[in-house]
This record gives structure tokens, sequence and C-alpha cells, in this order.
């Protein structure tokens, strides 16, 4: 019995990847959270099939933005608990960055979401 | 009945018909507030409401300094930003020593938004006090940039965040050091605005006393946490061959001081909640700090700024709302 949660993770993670496979919309493929807490991105870097909705949540009592290096992506100010989410269509790395607390950064590697394609 | 933009409602004297036409010109303040004074050229700082310090000078030039309102901010470190803002106006208005103006150095509003500029407005314009000059902080440029701000705060009407002007002697100078973010730097000046400097300036002699308003301090008080501003050295060099200049900031929450030649720079308490010190042991980030009830009130305050005739420094006393 001890194995059987192990098992269903793999096989959820082998069916969200067939869905990928299978150039489903983006809605659904897989969301992923990204927190935004004590002036940070956690995780800080993060790599992701392409098609994956990354989910910024604030956790801080201070306001915080996400934007990209390249201006691809761009948040409004997030209070406590807001959430920005952008799908990430296009295999690559993206850096971004809280406008205002530059010193904050993530860096996100987007993958080509299967072999076959 | 003349019904100025800015009123003072509270005491309808005939000063007040002087004040409300200066008022007119509010730009928004938030945060301490801090009286400063201006006498023979140099700026000193007295507290509101103080009664430590005297001014020897009967016609000695006082302004008040307040910042970091952040009007909109409703989480536990202060449930009521409004309540201590209007603390400290009546901590003003009891000046014995009438402040000529009041400057608030920025993060007016908590979140840029329509309604905070607004309440802060309505709340300014119960200062008694010829006017109310602001210049942006970070948190009223949001979204939409400085465009909201401006709506409410433009000084001039040429719709800029940066500004000059004159009054007791002294040239004031409004900057804005908001807008221009980059991934892992500092803020900055921007060259445009350092070439409006240059030529402003260059209408100026030498023993004018300069005050600087801006947000974000422009020195490096604390890189890791962005508290610098990246171009502030050629600001300052463009200021050092007068004999006189203070630089007020806020940003920070807290007195910070650093003295550099004839340029004095100087960030001020907050009006709204206190922050860590820079790097403060078991805090790694710059959010807001919660204090006990009852103690709150002793972090925030305000500056009274006199410059004193023959004096290179402006005298200035720091006074938090509660004593």
């Amino acid at each position: 019995m001890k194995f059987l949660p192990l098992l269903l993770g793999s096989t959820l993670f082998v069916a969200m990847a067939a869905h990928a496979a299978a150039g489903l919309p983006a809605s659904a493929a897989a969301h992923q959270n990204v927190a935004i807490q004590k002036f940070a991105f956690a995780p800080k870097e993060i790599t992701i099939a392409a098609g994956t909705t990354l989910v910024w949540i604030n956790h801080d009592e201070t306001p915080h933005t996400i934007i990209a290096s390249d201006g691809s992506f761009v948040s409004k100010a997030m209070d406590t608990d807001d959430r920005y989410e952008h799908t990430f269509a296009t295999a690559g790395d993206y850096t971004y960055f809280c406008t205002l607390h530059p010193y904050m950064t993530g860096t996100i590697h987007v993958r080509a979401a299967a072999a076959g394609r | 009945m003349k019904t100025p933009p800015i009123i003072d409602q509270t005491q309808p004297d005939p000063i007040d018909r002087e004040r409300r036409k200066a008022l007119g010109c509010i730009a928004g303040w938030a945060g301490a507030a801090v009286v400063w004074s201006v006498a023979g050229g140099v700026p000193r700082a007295l507290g509101a409401t103080d009664s430590g310090v005297k001014l020897t000078a009967a016609n000695a030039f006082t302004f008040v300094q307040i910042s970091d309102t952040h009007i909109g901010f409703h989480k536990e470190a202060n449930p009521d930003v409004a309540a201590s803002l209007r603390r400290a106006i009546a901590d003003i208005n009891a000046l014995e020593h009438k402040p000529a103006l009041v400057v608030h150095t920025g993060d007016v509003s908590h979140l840029s938004k329509s309604e905070e500029f607004g309440q802060a407005r309505e709340l300014l314009q119960e200062i008694r006090v010829e006017r109310v000059h602001t210049v942006p902080g970070e948190h009223d440029a949001l979204d939409e940039g400085l465009g909201g701000y401006l709506k409410v705060f433009d000084h001039d009407g040429r719709q800029r965040a940066w500004y000059s002007f004159d009054q007791g002697g002294v040239h004031f100078i409004g900057l804005s050091n908001v807008l221009n973010f980059k991934l892992g730097t500092m803020t900055s000046l921007g060259d445009e605005q350092l070439a409006w400097l240059k030529r402003d300036l260059g209408n100026v002699s030498h023993s004018t006393p300069i005050v600087v308003l801006g947000h974000i301090p422009m020195w490096t008080v604390y890189a890791p946490w962005g508290w610098g501003t990246a171009d502030a050295d050629a600001a300052l060099a463009l200021l050092k061959p007068f004999g006189s200049v203070t630089v007020l900031n806020g940003h920070v929450h807290q007195i910070l001081q650093k003295v550099e030649g004839n340029i004095a720079l100087h960030t001020a308490r907050s009006l709204a909640y206190p922050l860590p010190t820079p790097g403060q042991e078991g805090i790694g980030e710059p959010g807001p700090v919660k204090v006990p009830a009852g103690e709150l009130g002793k972090l925030l305050g305000t500056r009274q700024l006199t410059v004193v005739r023959g004096q290179h420094a402006l005298a200035l006393i720091d006074t938090p709302i509660e004593r």
C-alpha cells in the first residue's frame, strides 16, 4: 500500500504530459504556483513545459509587481493575496523582477512540451 | 464666499485666504511631519510642537516635512493611516512658529488608486499652511505610471513630477526617482531630469540655500533593499557648488542622515508604519514592522525645519506623533 500515492502521482504526471503532447489548449495544461513572500519569489527559478500557466500569489503586506525583462509579460500591482497569471506558450528562458523592488528577481525556463512536437 | 480648491475650513481668519491660494498648489504629502527652517541660508529642523528649540529670529523661514502617508494602507501594521496623518496635521496646525509651507516626500498613496489620491488631497487640505508640495513615491507610480498622481498633484500644470520654486529665499527643487526601475539595480533620476536640473540650477546663485525633495534616498543607504538612487552622484555633483544644500528624502520610514561637504541628506519618518533598520537582524526584507499598540505613534512623526541666518545647515526637529 505504501507505493500507491507515488504510483498515482506518476500516472497523473503521464496524463498531463499526454495532454500537452496532444496540443490541448493551455487552459487544460498545468498550472504552477510561484509564491511571493518576504520580498522574494519562491521558487526563484523554475522549469516548466510550454503551455504551463504560472500563477504568482502575493503573501506580503507590501504590493509587488511582475515584469519580464523583455517586456513580454507585465502584471498590475498586486496587493496582499492578489494573483497574477501568465501562460508560457513558447520555449525559452525568461527573467523577471518586481518594479517596486528590482532586487526581487526570478527566472523561468520554458521547455518544449513533448519530444514528439 | 470665495471657495478656492483647497481650503482650511477650521479657522476662517484673513490669513487663511492667502493660505488657500497657496494650498491650491498642493502636490501631496504622506508620512511624518518635519518642520524645516531656513534662516540666513541654512536649513535647520524643528520638531512639530516642540518647545525645546526656540527660534531666535522672528523672521526665520520655517517649513515642515512629512512623508510616506500610504493612504489606502489598512493592514495590521497600521489599520488607520488617515488617523495618523490627522494627528500629524494637528501638530503642524499647533506649531507656535507657523510654517510657510509643507513638503511631502512621497508615497502619498499606497496603491496609486484615484480614491487614495483624492482622500489624501482632502486630508492635506486640513493643514493650515500656505502650500503643500509633494514629490511622488513608487507607491504613487503603480500600473499607470504617474498619470493618476499628476491628476491630483501636478505642481505646475506641466504634467511632470519634477519642478522648482523659490520661497523664503530658498530655492526648492522637487525630483522624481520612482519610475526608472531596472532589474537588479537601484532606481534612478534619469538623463532627462538631470539635464533639467542642470538648467534649473544655472539660474540660481551659489549663495542661495537649496532644498531638494525626493522620495528614495539620494545616497546609498542599503543597496540590497534598493534604498538608494543609482545616479544620485550626478545630481549631487551639480549641487556641490552651492553653499547650503539640504536633501530631504522619505521611503525608508526612519530618520537617517549623511553629510557631504555643504550637502546634508536626511530621510524622514513615515506617517503610516515603521520599516526595519537596514539589514536589521532577524528581518530579511523591508516590509511593514508590527509594533505593540501604543508604540506605533512613537515611530511615526513630522519634521520641522528652520533656515537660520548665517548658518549653513537647516535646523531640524523631528517629532513623533505620540509623545
